[in-house]
This record gives structure tokens, C-alpha cells and sequence, in this order.
């Protein structure tokens, strides 16, 4: 980079602990004015906290952060606001029952005679919408609004604070791909008018295709800077990774056998407009059937109704498991026939964060009689087999008795598959299975599912990552509005096509 | 006839209600629950009595109820938002705590500890508190729905974090509200003791703080609804006060204290069959605390 580009943003040597951890052990970022500047790292790399320091919501134990080549210190998101920068954050801040207005004025609130000036506001943020090309319906909460209206109540929230500087947070994590063009046509503008936009994002192919330069992050560290035109997405993903890495890893077809393990007949649930319509889905030994779709279209549901059938409100059709009927099953009783399942928030429906690792082992595989009997758990016989499994998925560290959430993200997930593949499963429903986990676990994982389809057991994975539905399904079926609306066979499907169909098209 | 004197007695009745329950308002809209009402009313109660005694003057008895509920919150607002202690306990510990010493300063004033001296009618309140209960109903609405201070107020409940990346303090929102929220309860307790009574008596709230809770909660924690819920609990106290008098054609009567459960039984039931419907600001109840 030239001395002469004026740098909207300048990082030296920040450094930044949460008690015995270092999340940012010496973060060195230049990004220059009038740019889309990426930053990218996996997972804990400590992207979002460099982004946080830089928004104020965190103060730096070291190091200095520049902003127009001025050495600025804030103490809060107000005062980092103040000076001219916007966050729009992974998990949006928005106040569900209240309006796109309120939510977008509010801390800055046009006042006349100490009421809150309604039609000033909305003056005003028609013209800013009009100039962004941002429209938003002013009066409808939030709650009620799809996620990619959502998205742009934050960034209208931003630019109606006057942000020079515009940080956006995994933005595409919950749009088609078509919402995320017209976001990128949007930042494009925005940029033009000499404002800057930092873009965090793990996904190697939007850093890409939508930015100027691009920072990596590694292990806390600023790695690289790079101009984007002049590098390529293996050279990427080796500095995000520390060695060499191959991104276009396609699993080896499966053999499926004509038995079907999992029917799903016609299958609606209540809720009309919201539930599901009219699923059919079938999925035999020896295949993994791969279900695309973004968030939010239905996924959940059907997973749900699937793995306990008897506690769902359900309007018609069938369900069969392995043979058998399963719509008076609870989740108990489809275990039982083993089915296992890998769901798709580990903190909150995966694990016991504050319960051992053995503890969170033994969840499911509690009555059998290795490990129980007379409901008394038989602790040794637990933690031999806890160890084994650790030492199998490689979890680390290979220690039973620290709670889950000492572990990262990668090895939570692999300690899952490890309990949910203990006992060898004749089936695997697995949601979104290497969110948030670094891209060794990534490829661990599948490794696991094509593992397990190679034994003989079914695969049902649902995901909203299309190189991962592509990578590993045999069958592809893309979900939207809570209906299936198209089935590929594995060589038929390209990711734009399905692409178009996760939109709706 | 007897449908007027219902009617006028509802107004009255239900007037410490909607005072408290307007005060509930304020605090758990900003997110911070509180069952502590109760104890502010009891202790406002005694306050504006003690007060009108000495300076024979409601108007100074009722700032001193406001004043002394206010003086409660703030000891609870420094536990539950300062330091972030459970909001259902620390509540019920600053209710226990107005239980003990409302009595205990009866006597230290008073030399007895049931009751405070008989307030001539002449210092006593009329009409007044009934008029400034809708008037502060109507000025809540406009505060919550038209004003910035509104705005933040239903953030702090709703989104703390949201409200936080805007640059308002939320802990600062919380607080006040949570202040405005004891100087309403001791209101109530002061309309409840020079109004509704001539004296303050040991508990004389009796569980209003709760019911004006279930009132917040039915009336889904917006100010008109639920100071229309307090109508409808108040109705049911003013049929219970004409129902103790009542004795049927055979000679006999209601036993006193199975009409005095009727508001209660009848709190339960409307909350029973209505609560599920009603949906509490997101963040009520948790301590907010910068990651």
C-alpha cells in the first residue's frame, strides 16, 4: 500500500486479553478510505473482537487505533458512533415489537417541543433509503420483517448516525444468494461516495468477489493484507490456516442399497404459510441426502417433526423410520431405533455447557445397561468410554471432567458427533453441522458422515452452506417457504441453480 | 342506584391500583421486575399518613409516601441493577423488609405498632387522587408512546443491547424508571392510607401491589389497558365490600372472610386464562452488563 492513500482506518499493534486468553495478540490493519476492505479468518481467529475494539465495545489492554490519521480512544459504542462508525452486527440489535423507525432513530431521535418528531424522521429517512436504495416499511416491527429487511434497518440505523465507516459482521449469513448482491450493489455506492466499509466474513468466495483488499486474521493475529485482484482463494485459505489446504475436496459417490430408512409422506404442520407443506422426502442406507435452503424456510420444522413426530401439531401425512410408523413416536422412542442427531445450535439444544464432558457424553446413552444399572451410573465404565470417544474424534483437550464450554467451537462439535455416533447409528441427522467450527473440524466432520454412509447408515444433512451440500450429498433437495421446491441427483446441481431455487425462483 | 354507588366505588377503590401498577409499568418496561411494588405502597402508606399527622396536609403526606417509595426503589434499584442481584428475590426481601419496618416506626412515632393516629377528614383527600391516577394514566401513555425517554424506556426492556450500541446508557434509563416506579407505588400506598382510610394500618396493602402486577401483566404492560385492568379488580373489590353486607331471605349470610377471598380468586382466574397471551418485554428480569 502507498503513503499517499488517505487510511480511514489504521490498527497498530493491538493487543487485547479476556482474563487468561488472548483474543487479539497484535492486530496491524490498514484499510484505505473509499474501499471495501475484508476481513477474514476462521473462527476465533479474533476478527469480531478487533471489530469490537475498533466500535468501542471494547477497550485494547495495548496498541493504538487511528482513525483518519488521528490516534482516537473510546470508551463506548456511543463515542466510537459519534466520530463516524456504524456496526452492523452478526446477531442484529433491534427491538422486535417496535418499528423499522424506532428502531432506526432511536439514541438519536429528532425532538420538537420534547416529543419525538415523527414526520422529520421520516422525511429524512426516506431520502437517505432513496439514496442507498435501502426501502424499508417505516411502521411495521421489526419482528414482522424478513431478515434482509432486517439487515437493512441495521445498516439504515448506521448510515442515519452519519457512519463514515461501515462494519458489517458476517452480513450474508442469513441471505440468499440474490439479497446478497443486491447488499453488495449496495456497499458498492456507498463506498463511491468515499466512505469505507469493513467486511468480516469466514466465506472465502464473497471476500472475493465483493472487496478491494483483505485482511487475514489468524490465531489472533493480523496475518496478511492483500490486494484482492492479485490473490487467489487456496492462497487465502493457507494464510487463514497456517499450511496448505485443498478447498475442492468432493466426497466419493455412495452405493445406496434399496432400503429406505426414512419415509416422509405429504407431511403439513399447522401454522398455514409458516409450517410445512407438503414434504415428501425419502432417504435410503448408504446415502446422504443433502437439504439446501437458506434459514428460516422450514429446516427446523421438519427436523423437529421428524425426531419427535408425537409432540408436533401436525395436519397430515406420514412418517416411517427404518419400516415403521413413526407418527406416535417421541424423541426417546425414534432414538431408540437409532436415529441420532447432530442439532443445529449446539449450545443451546447440543450440549450442557456447564455440565463435564463426560456428562454431556453420557446425555442418550444414559439407560443402556453398559452404563447404568438400576438407574445408578456406573462412573468408570462412563469415563473409559467418554475417553475413547476424545481420543477417536480427537477432541481436544482429551479431558472428561472439564465443562463443555472450555472447549472451542470445532471440538464441542466433534465431542457431539462423537456421543451421537457412539453405539453406530443406522441414521444421522445432522443440521448445519460445521457452523462456527474451524475448517480442520469442518473436514473432520465429513469425513465422518461419509464415513458413516459408507457403513450402511443414512445421512440426512441440512445446510445453508451450498459448498457443503454440494461437497457431500448424493441427493440434493432445496427447501423454501417450507416446501420442498426441487430434487437434484448428485451431478445435476451447479450453485447457481441452486441457488435461484433457495430464493424462490 | 346500587349499580352508581358500584360504579363510584370501583373509581375508588381501584385508585392505589392504578398508581402502583403504573409504577410496575415504568420499571418492568425497562426491564426490571418488580414484585417489590408491594412493600413501596406499604411503606408510602405509612409515610403519608405519618406525614399528614404531623404536618396536617395530604399534599405533604403524599410527597412523603412518594418520597419514601422512591427511597425503597433506590435501595432496590442499587441491588438489582447496580450489582445485579436476582430481581425476584431482592424483591421480595425489600417487601419483607417494608413489612417489618413500617411497624417498627409506628412505634417508634407512634408508641403502637398496629396503627397510626385517626386522620380527621378535613386532611384527608376527596376526589383528588382519582383524578391524578387518570391524569398520570393518560401522561404515561404519551411519555412511553411520543417521547425519547419513551423510546429508551421500552428498549431497555426489550433490547438493552440495541439501546447500549445507540449510546444511551441503560443502567441510567433503569434506574430512573425504576425510581418513577417507587414514588408511583408510594403514591398508591399514600392514596390508600389518606384516601381510601383514615389511618395506616399494619399491612393495609394486602397484597394490592401484587394485584396491581396482574393488572400490568393482563393489561399485556401497556398504561391504558392496564389501568383498565385495575377497574375490573377493583370492581371485584367493590363487590366484595357490598357483599359482606348482604344477608339472604332465609336469614342467613356470606361468611365475611369467603367474600374477602373473591378479588384474589378472581386475580387468579383472569391471569390464568389471559396471561398466555400476553408476551413481557424480552430482557425483563435479566441484569444488563456490557460483554
Amino acid at each position: 500500500m502507498t503513503g499517499t492513500i488517505p487510511l480511514a482506518v489504521e490498527m497498530r499493534g493491538v493487543i487485547k486479553r479476556f482474563g487468561a486468553a488472548t483474543a487479539n495478540a497484535g492486530v496491524d490493519l490498514q484499510v484505505a478510505r473509499g474501499t471495501i476492505h475484508g476481513i477474514v479468518g476462521e473462527n476465533g481467529a479474533g476478527k469480531s473482537t478487533a471489530m469490537n475494539l475498533l466500535f468501542g465495545k471494547y477497550r485494547s489492554d495495548a496498541g493504538e487505533v487511528l482513525l483518519d490519521g488521528n490516534v482516537r480512544r473510546w470508551r463506548s459504542p456511543a463515542e466510537a458512533i459519534a466520530a463516524g462508525i456504524g456496526m452492523v452486527h452478526q446477531h442484529f440489535l433491534l427491538g422486535g415489537p417496535h418499528t423499522a423507525l424506532e428502531n432506526i432513530i432511536l439514541g438519536a431521535e429528532p425532538r420538537r417541543h420534547g416529543f419525538i418528531d415523527t414526520a422529520r424522521a421520516r422525511a429524512d429517512l426516506e431520502l437517505l433509503a432513496q439514496a442507498h436504495h435501502l426501502p424499508v416499511p417505516w411502521d411495521t416491527p421489526v419482528d414482522q420483517l424478513p431478515v434482509g429487511i432486517q439487515q437493512r434497518v441495521e445498516i439504515l440505523k448506521a448510515l442515519y448516525r452519519q457512519a463514515r465507516v461501515l462494519i458489517l459482521d458476517e452480513p450474508t449469513a442469513v441471505l440468499t444468494p440474490s439479497e446478497a448482491d443486491h447488499l453488495l450493489a449496495g456497499l458498492r455506492e456507498f463506498v463511491k461516495s468515499g466512505r469505507t466499509v469493513l467486511l468480516v466474513t469466514h466465506k472465502l468466495r464473497e471476500v472475493l468477489s465483493w472487496t478491494d483488499q483483505l485482511t487475514v486474521f489468524r490465531a489472533g493475529r493480523t496475518v496478511a493484507t492483500l490486494r484482492t485482484k492479485e490473490t487467489t482463494a487456496e492462497a487465502v485459505a493457507e494464510k487463514m490456516i497456517g499450511r496448505k489446504v485443498d478447498l475442492k475436496v468432493r466426497w466419493p459417490p455412495g452405493t445406496p442399497t434399496t432400503e429406505c430408512l426414512l419415509e416422509v409422506r405429504h407431511l403439513t404442520t399447522a401454522h398455514p404459510g409458516k409450517g410445512l407443506q407438503d414434504i415428501s422426502i425419502s432417504a435410503r442406507a448408504g446415502e446422504i441426502v443433502g437439504i439446501a435452503g437458506v434459514e428460516g424456510n422450514g429446516q427446523s420444522e421438519l427436523v423437529r417433526t421428524i425426531l419427535s413426530p408425537a409432540e408436533q401439531d401436525l395436519r397430515g401425512g406420514e412418517i416411517s423410520w427404518l419400516g415403521t410408523s413413526a407418527l406416535r413416536l417421541n424423541s426417546a422412542q425414534v432414538r431408540g431405533l437409532g436415529v441420532a442427531s447432530i442439532p443445529e445450535d449446539r449450545i443451546s439444544k447440543g450440549l450442557l455447557t456447564e455440565a463435564t464432558v463426560q456428562e454431556n457424553f453420557i446425555l442418550g446413552h444414559q439407560r443402556r445397561s453398559e452404563y447404568s444399572s438400576f438407574g445408578v451410573l456406573k462412573r468408570l465404565a462412563i469415563n473409559a468410554a467418554a475417553l475413547r470417544v476424545l481420543e477417536d474424534n480427537d477432541v481436544r483437550p482429551a479431558d472428561v471432567s472439564v465443562p463443555a464450554r472450555v472447549l472451542s467451537g470445532g471440538n464441542q462439535q466433534k465431542l457431539i458427533f462423537g456421543r451421537e455416533l457412539h453405539g453406530q447409528p443406522r441414521f444421522i441427522v445432522a443440521c448445519q453441522p460445521t457452523r462456527g467450527v474451524d475448517l480442520g473440524a469442518a473436514q473432520f466432520i465429513h469425513e465422518q458422515l461419509v464415513r458413516c454412509r459408507d457403513r450402511g447408515a443414512g445421512v440426512l444433512l441440512v445446510s445453508s452452506e451450498l459448498e457443503e451440500i454440494l461437497a457431500l450429498s448424493d441427493r440434493i433437495l432445496v427447501m423454501y417457504g417450507g416446501r420442498i421446491v426441487a430434487e437434484y441427483g448428485r451431478q445435476e446441481a451447479t450453485e447457481a441453480e441452486l441457488g435461484l431455487r433457495m430464493g424462490g425462483v | 342506584m346500587i349499580l352508581d354507588e358500584l360504579g363510584a366505588s370501583t373509581l375508588r377503590v381501584s385508585t392505589p391500583l392504578v398508581f402502583a401498577a403504573l409504577g410496575g409499568l415504568y420499571s418492568e418496561r425497562a426491564g426490571v421486575v418488580n414484585i417489590a411494588l408491594e412493600g413501596m405502597m406499604l411503606v408510602g402508606a405509612f409515610a403519608a399518613a405519618a406525614g399528614t399527622y404531623f404536618a396536617h396536609d395530604p399534599w405533604v403526606g403524599a410527597a412523603a409516601g412518594m418520597a419514601s417509595g422512591m427511597s425503597l426503589a433506590a435501595i432496590y434499584a442499587l441491588f438489582v441493577i447496580s450489582l445485579r442481584a436476582n430481581q425476584v428475590v431482592a424483591g421480595t426481601a425489600i417487601n419483607i423488609l417494608a413489612l417489618g419496618l413500617t411497624p417498627l416506626l409506628c412505634k417508634a412515632l407512634f408508641e403502637v405498632t398496629s396503627s397510626t393516629p385517626s386522620i380527621p377528614l378535613s386532611d384527608r383527600f376527596h376526589s383528588a387522587p382519582v383524578v391524578a391516577a387518570w391524569i398520570l394514566v393518560l401522561v404515561s401513555w404519551i411519555v412511553v408512546q411520543r417521547t425519547p425517554a419513551g423510546l429508551w424506556l421500552r428498549f431497555a426492556g426489550e433490547n438493552p443491547d440495541a439501546l447500549d450500541s445507540a449510546g444511551v446508557r441503560v443502567n441510567f434509563v433503569r434506574w430512573v424508571a425504576v425510581l418513577i416506579s417507587g414514588g408511583l407505588a408510594g403514591l398508591g400506598g399514600a392514596s390508600l392510607s389518606l384516601f381510601l382510610s383514615s389511618s395506616f394500618s399494619r399491612n393495609m396493602t394486602a397484597g394490592r401491589g401484587f394485584i396491581a402486577l396482574a393488572a400490568l401483566i393482563f393489561g399485556k404492560w401497556r398504561p391504558v389497558p392496564a389501568a383498565v385492568a385495575c377497574l375490573l379488580f377493583g370492581c371485584f373489590e367493590a363487590t366484595q365490600i357490598r357483599l359482606q353486607g348482604i344477608t339472604f331471605p332465609g336469614g342467613g349470610s356470606f361468611p365475611v372472610q369467603f367474600v374477602q377471598i373473591l378479588p384474589y380468586f378472581l386475580t387468579i382466574l383472569v391471569l390464568a386464562g389471559f396471561v398466555g397471551q400476553s408476551r413481557p418485554p424480552r430482557a425483563l428480569g435479566l441484569p444488563f452488563r456490557r460483554e
